[in-house]
């Protein structure tokens, strides 16, 4: 029965050309026989690491190749029209109309010099479909349902005056005006915290609800997709591994992908029994920004030799501040930090050369912490000739040594950071970090750019590392399913302020702090029906108060 | 923590938190009146250090050093250089430039008269060179990389590259000698009519459209395509509109900043720069005035006609750095 679907897509091929420097330019195949079907009302979600197609898939819906890609074979049939034969003009009816896409980051994504409002309603009326005043009306109704604050006033707003959270609604309430058919969502929350994302999340879920929208939800992350779609389709390598119903591919996967998925990030490391002798000690810590904007408010903690100091929180909340203050590069305005039972000096330029080596950083972009026209060789090197005066074979042999404690081969040495993988990458800064023989390596979110199967790769890796060398990591993340993993004491962090410190069992326990409890809460779990039982028991406690 | 770190967290918002854009707004203003009190200095200093002397000039053959020496006391030049400063710039902050050495009449009153002509000169070429440059420069935009676009550069390009006094000539040789259709020598004069001012001043415009034009252009060229890689420019597309509107409606406006600065660059230009086009056209604008005056010496009217066209220029780039900070809703909208 093919006229029962809204959106039949068959034998889809998309490809690209790409431009390797040095060679010639080459097709590549970006999407290569992907079939689905979806219903009227009904949500697929698409998952799958980055470069698996799905956002070339899901842009496919409106007839858009991002970037040079081109779709080269297949049909997307709409109602039973196929979309690609229809022309510049025949497709630029449907796009803003029947098919709206909400983009990853609505931050960038929304016009800065246009009122937000203006720019919700305007394909709607573009296209003819309402007079300016019915579709401000019905912009109202969607910032109601969307739960967007003062929703009367809210559209007045510029992009810049908005939270990420609420652009993102903003967003979905723009792809839903003009009561298009489909709505293809291309990691609407990847960008925001988590206790954000639980709410758009379900803002969203609900506005489909509501409206009776078909969409295409496009994610990495397999806990999000299961709470919002009816079918699921994984994808890898621009190939279809799996496809089928949400229950089926959460709770009983044929595929070891699949599996491998599902089952990403359980505990890798167990938690230390003696935390009592410190390594670092950080008393007191306070520190502004050169406008007198005080970032962090009396901030003690500790972390002992040889163990993992997880410290958690969402953007804006200081955990990054206070690496730099550790590493110098933000001295405090108040506090002391001491390191091996010695004061650390507070400013990087009067601090010992063999202090910055026994204290070293890793990124989060590992792309833009490297220079891009040095070899791996020179990159890893570098700090073998700075702290410990190597050169020539000597050099050489270290390098090599420490590409294979990083468990990647000789092979790579004279390769540039454009020929290595964003795991890869990491791994070098991993390896240049230990280039220096540090007792400390401060990790910054250095997994958050990475898929969950590359991420718990480098999180292997970084464990290994310490069992080996009896390394300390303090580990900035927003992702508590790390720190369950590999965390042995937890500090939460909260707008500049330490919420909460303690071995992890005593941290991630019960009783709870109310931001803690949030924040715990507001995690994604590989469940079905978390986020109505969430919801609902955030309903209870609102109607109990 | 203590109290008064506490307290010092959140002091009462300053009136520049508060009003970020009248702020910066009037920080402008301050810079460019420093600005122009700096280049009075220069001027004043310049037109001092220039080799020769208005007495030695003005007598030529009976210049004998007495008479030289009454001259000078006449003119007040032996009087210490930091008193005639003061003594000129006490006149300029009220509106009066001093008497002409050459033809003792008030510098004010000629000057008054000779710019009101060049400001209309380089008015009416404004109002025809800058909407036209900006609509060709989002035209260019929207055809990119095909045949309108090709052409627009090209024509640009040649406009930019060949001097405007030969540009200048090239208009009279064709339209005013060989065909007849244009007036040359554009020379106005006080009564005239306005629609008969214009006829006369075409020439003269044209060339300084076609010197100004390109510029914009490809300015704003340039501007709009540094925002269509932009996320938000997706969006548009992505929503079904029309390319030109996405140009117009969603482009244009992020790059306002830019444009509007070459746009003044190009206005101040005008002014200032009509110099050489004044005196191919025999136009009695502020430049040909000024020339004139180089020519005898006459200093005060070369260090007003210097003046005034500083301020034009500062008053302009004020004008646009003020617009441009208009333009940008952050300010305009603070959070």
């Amino acid at each position: 029965m093919p006229d029962t679907n809204l959106l039949s897509v068959h034998d889809l091929k998309i490809e690209a050309t790409s431009y390797p420097p040095g060679e010639p330019p080459k097709r590549i195949t970006i999407v290569d026989g992907v079939s689905f079907d979806l219903q009227k009302g009904k949500v697929l979600g698409l998952i799958g690491e980055s470069g698996a197609g799905k956002s070339t898939i899901g842009l496919s819906a409106l007839a858009y190749g991002r970037g040079g890609a081109e779709i080269t074979g297949g049909e997307v049939k709409l109602d039973g029209t196929d979309i690609l034969k229809l022309g510049k003009g025949g497709i630029r009816k449907l796009r803003g109309a029947r098919i709206c896409y909400v983009a990853q980051s609505a931050a960038a994504a929304f016009n800065p010099a246009h009122k937000l409002g203006d720019q919700v309603i305007e394909a709607t009326v573009r296209h003819g479909l309402m007079s300016r005043q019915e579709a401000r009306k019905r912009a109202l109704y969607l910032f109601q349902v969307l739960g967007l604050p003062s929703p009367e006033t809210f559209g007045d707003r510029f992009p810049h005056q908005a939270s990420g959270g609420q652009l993102q609604r903003a967003m979905t309430a723009m792809a839903l005006c003009s009561h298009p058919d489909l709505i293809v969502f291309d990691e609407p929350t990847t960008a925001l915290d988590v206790t954000t994302q639980i709410d758009v999340l379900a803002a969203i879920k609900h506005a489909i609800e509501e409206t009776d929208t078909a969409a295409l939800y496009i994610t990495h992350d397999l806990a999000v997709v299961a709470q919002i779609s009816d079918d699921i389709m994984v994808l890898r390598h621009g190939r279809t591994v799996e496809y089928g119903p949400v229950q089926q591919i959460i709770e009983a996967p044929t595929q070891d992908y699949t599996r491998a998925l599902v089952n990403v990030r359980q505990a890798i490391r167990r938690e230390a029994p003696d935390q009592s002798k410190a390594l670092l000690d950080i008393e007191n810590i306070s520190a502004e920004y050169s406008n007198g904007f005080k970032v962090l408010h009396g901030v003690s903690l500790h972390l002992c030799k040889g163990q993992t100091l997880a410290i958690v929180g969402e953007s804006g909340s200081g955990k990054s501040t206070l690496a730099r203050v550790i590493t110098g590069l933000l001295p405090p305005s108040d506090g002391r930090i001491t390191f091996e039972g010695k004061p650390l000096t507070p400013a990087l330029k009067n601090r010992p050369r063999d202090d910055l080596r026994r204290i070293q950083l890793i990124y989060q972009m590992a792309d833009t912490a490297m220079n891009p026209r040095q070899t791996v060789r020179d990159i890893i090197g570098r700090p073998l000739t700075f702290y410990d005066g190597l050169r020539g074979a000597a050099k050489t042999a270290r390098v090599k040594e420490l590409l294979e404690q990083i468990e990647m081969g000789n092979g790579f040495i004279d390769r540039y950071p454009a020929e290595l993988s964003g795991g890869q990458k990491q791994r070098v800064a991993i390896a240049r970090a230990l280039a220096a023989r540090p007792e400390l390596i401060l990790c910054d979110e250095p997994t958050s750019a990475l898929d969950p199967l590359v991420a718990e790769g480098i999180l292997k890796l970084l464990m290994k590392l310490q069992e080996e060398q009896q390394l300390s990591y303090v580990f900035i993340t927003h992702d508590i399913a790390i720190v369950k993993a590999i965390a042995d004491s937890v500090a939460v962090m909260h707008r500049g302020r330490l919420v909460r410190f303690g071995p992890k069992s005593q941290t991630l326990s019960p009783p709870f702090d109310d931001y803690t409890d949030l924040l715990l809460k507001s995690v994604p779990e590989m469940e079905l029906g978390w986020l109505e039982k969430v919801l609902a028991t955030r309903r209870m406690e609102s109607a109990g108060n | 923590m203590s109290n008064s770190a506490e307290a010092g967290g959140t002091p009462a918002r300053s009136l520049r938190e508060r009003f970020p854009l009248l702020a910066l707004i009037f920080e402008r203003f301050l810079l460019s009146l420093l600005l122009l009190f700096a280049v009075s200095v220069l001027i004043f200093a310049g037109v001092e250090a220039l080799p020769g002397d208005f007495a030695s000039t003005y007598l030529g053959q009976s210049a004998t050093p007495e008479t030289i020496a009454n001259i000078r006391a006449e003119l007040g030049l032996d009087r210490p250089v930091i008193t005639r400063y003061f003594d000129w710039l006490g006149g300029v902050v009220q509106g009066d430039f001093g008497t002409s050495w050459a033809s003792r009449n008030s510098v004010s009153e000629q000057v008054g008269n000779r710019l009101g002509n060049s400001l209309f000169l380089a008015g009416f070429a404004a109002i025809i060179a800058v909407p036209l440059a900006i609509c060709l420069g989002m035209l260019s935009v929207h055809f990119r990389d095909r045949m309108p676009d090709k052409i627009i550069n090209v024509i640009s390009l040649a406009a930019i590259s060949l001097p405007e006094f030969f540009i200048g000539y090239l208009l009279i040789l064709y339209f005013a000698v060989n065909f007849g259709i244009a007036t040359f020598p554009a020379t106005v004069y006080q009564g005239m009519g306005f629609f008969e001012r214009i006829q006369t001043i075409a020439l003269p415009t044209a060339t300084l459209v076609l010197v100004v034009l390109a510029h914009m252009m490809r300015m704003t060229r340039a501007a709009i395509l540094s925002v269509m890689s932009s996320a938000y420019m997706e969006t548009a597309e992505l929503k079904g509109l029309s390319s030109w509107r996405a140009i117009v409606k969603h482009a244009a406006p992020n790059a306002l900043a830019p444009i509007i600065n070459v746009v003044a660059l190009n206005l101040a230009y005008l002014v200032v720069g009509v110099v050489v086009v004044e005196v191919v056209f025999v136009y009695p604008g502020m430049g040909q005035y000024m020339v004139d005056a180089v020519t005898v010496r006459d200093m005060p009217v070369v260090q007003a006609c210097g003046l005034i066209f500083a301020a034009v220029y500062i008053l302009l780039n004020m004008l646009a750095d003020i617009l441009a900070i208009v333009a940008n809703p952050r300010l305009r909208h603070p959070r």
